[in-house]
């Protein structure tokens, strides 16, 4: 369907984007205590992250063999590891390490599963009914069965996270996207759009889209907690960030084997991905509260 | 039911299929990087091609793609390269351990995930369920390896009531040595099954049914106890099989904390050691016995509730 000239350029009253939702956001998101938690946690990760160089006493990297696995002192405010590196100034950029690769790690997926899920949806058909079919498969790997496999084809380290979360993750938000998109392709105003001669790419950014996409920017801040966590437990498995770039993950597995007499040096960085999740899942939550239309 | 069993069946056996399929690209995408690893970075090309010929690399993809497909159907799941046996043999001899660790793990998921749902859908807005939300967002977050060392620090190493990994011996030390990693495994999905057992109970709460019942002046213990659980019974074996797959994956990875031998060490190890047939034999294994369990858990459903055959 081609669009009449009329319609080209500039918002008509066919796209019917209201403008109210985009003013009762911020109100709701104010009123929301999970929204106002969560970026208060949220944006002073992202800080301590920007901030990191500033921040850490020492170099993450930096060794001393004289001051191995001290505990916590004046100097070393955490202590130290079992080469002797400042555990604060490492837990400090590893935040920086581990948020940039979730937030990456989530941006394919997002953008690709959007947009199948949309076009699935809204077509149907055989095309649907493929790539529904390799949802299915997709789901029915066990997760890190599939995310380890695939890190082992592609290589460990960065790379092979951003890869296996491409293959792996879209599928989500294609499922949300497209059960949404069934629903309002049946819509008044969608029916409307398309009777008013909207090109079809037109109907589907401007009416669809807006309408379906809420779902999945909600999700995204979980998703991210997923990915961040899924991070760390390959840094764990030694699958994921290499040594010596500092990373909870492989913090976490350092210091394992000195559990009986030096607990903080697991500890400690599993605390830093558990506040980071609950930062984000509360943000995700106070978002999903704000972009909820009023009933 | 009989339409619906066929119907749940020929999609299981075509996602078995698909499973297989991506296995087998996985791992024939890049077919000289298998000897090369294996022979090192200083073998020369020769020796690289003899050794893939050996394992029938040589071939086009959609050759080998038949071998693959025709040893599968046979139950042949390939010779493993660092051990000399049939990867069948190592899976045969861990798989146990391994399913007693979901099926474990499922239990207690149960066991918490219930109560918790029951008392927020029940106490819906009140200080009761905004705790149980609260902690479901913390359990979110949470790697559960990290809290498998937290539970050993705790456990093991301070109050010495259980041992610190490995598996003990005779079936109550096995079950012992089980319990640790159990709980480990199960929270990683408690807190997405207590969030959608949650909303799940609160629609049976409002339900006409439920209505009716204390309308016609039912004790409320009844109506909790034989109406609601009732109904919640569907949701929490629908909601175990759709996570069945995250837990098995979380399985893999409980095994390596606790130092247990099971199906995820094994694949684990596998991988480092670039033994490509065990990783291709226990993805595969893992993957049907998802679909497996899936498929279980589908059809009880429908067998309990008859609205989810009918649609």
């Amino acid at each position: 369907m081609s669009s009449p000239p009329r319609f080209d350029g500039g918002t008509t009253e066919l796209d019917a984007v209201s403008e109210a939702t985009h003013i009762g956001f911020w109100r709701r998101a104010r009123r929301s205590p999970s929204f106002i938690a969560g970026a208060l946690i949220t944006g002073s990760l992202v800080l301590v992250a920007i901030l990191a160089p500033v921040l850490s006493p020492y170099s993450p990297y930096q060794l001393n063999l004289y001051h191995i696995l001290a505990g916590f002192s004046g100097s070393h405010l955490l202590g130290t590891d079992e080469l002797g590196r400042d555990v604060l100034s490492r837990l400090i950029w590893a935040t920086r390490t581990d948020l940039t690769v979730g937030v990456l790690a989530v941006i394919f997926p997002f953008c690709f599963g959007t947009l199948i899920g949309t076009l699935t949806g809204y077509f149907g058909g055989v095309f649907d009914t493929i790539v529904m079919r390799i949802v299915d498969v997709v789901i029915a790997f066990p997760f890190y069965v599939f995310v380890i496999g695939l890190v082992f084809v592609v290589g460990e380290g960065t790379k092979g996270i951003y890869i296996a979360f491409a293959v792996v993750d879209w599928v989500v938000y294609a499922r949300a996207v497209r059960s949404t998109t069934l629903i309002v392709r049946e819509s008044d105003y969608v029916a409307a759009a398309k009777g008013g001669g909207l090109s079809t790419p037109r109907v589907l950014l401007r009416h669809v889209l807006p309408n379906t996409i809420t779902q999945a920017v909600v999700y995204v801040m979980n998703d991210v907690v997923l990915a961040i966590v899924a991070v760390v437990t390959l840094g764990y498995l030694g699958l994921g960030i290499q040594p010596p770039t500092p990373d909870w993950g492989t913090m976490i597995s350092d210091g394992q084997p000195f559990i009986t007499t030096h607990w903080e040096l697991a500890t400690l960085p599993g605390i830093a991905v558990v506040i980071t999740g609950l930062g984000l899942s509360l943000l995700g939550d106070g978002l999903a509260d704000a972009l909820r239309p009023p009933s | 039911m009989a339409r619906y069993i066929t119907w749940r069946l020929a999609s299981a056996v075509f996602v078995v299929f698909g499973v297989s399929v991506v296995t087998f690209l996985f791992l024939h995408l890049e077919p000289g990087s298998a000897a090369r690893t294996l022979l090192g970075e200083h073998a020369t090309p020769r020796a690289i091609a003899a050794l893939q010929k050996e394992w029938g690399l040589n071939e086009s993809l959609p050759i080998q793609f038949i071998h693959y497909i025709s040893d599968l159907v046979h139950g042949n799941l390939g010779t493993s390269y660092i051990y000399q046996v049939p990867a069948s043999r190592l899976i045969g001899e861990r798989i146990g351990l391994t399913a007693t660790l979901v099926a474990l793990a499922a239990i207690f998921a149960v066991l918490v995930t219930v109560p918790l749902a029951a008392l927020a859908a029940s106490h819906k807005d009140k200080f009761a369920d905004h705790a149980v939300r609260g902690i479901s967002v913390l359990g979110l977050g949470m790697p559960s390896f990290w809290f498998g060392i937290v539970l050993i620090e705790i456990f093991a190493v301070h109050l010495h009531l259980v041992p610190v990994g490995g598996i003990g011996s005779g079936p109550a030390g096995y079950l012992e040595s089980l319990i640790l990693p159990a709980i480990t495994a199960a929270i990683g999905i408690v807190p997405i099954l207590v969030r959608s057992l949650r909303v799940g109970m609160i629609d049976i709460l409002d339900a006409e049914f439920v209505v009716t019942a204390r309308a016609k002046g039912l004790s409320e213990r009844f109506v909790l106890v034989s109406v609601v659980a009732r109904n919640a019974v569907v949701p929490t074996v629908t909601l175990l099989g759709l996570n069945i797959a995250y837990l098995v994956g979380t399985t893999v990875i409980v095994e390596q904390v606790f130092n247990l031998n099971g199906l995820g060490s094994l694949l684990i190890s596998s991988i480092l050691n670039r033994d490509f047939p065990v990783v291709q034999a226990v993805t595969i294994v893992l993957g049907t016995s998802v679909v497996l369990i899936n498929l279980a858990t589908d059809l009880a459903a429908a067998r309990l509730d008859p609205r989810i055959r009918l649609q």
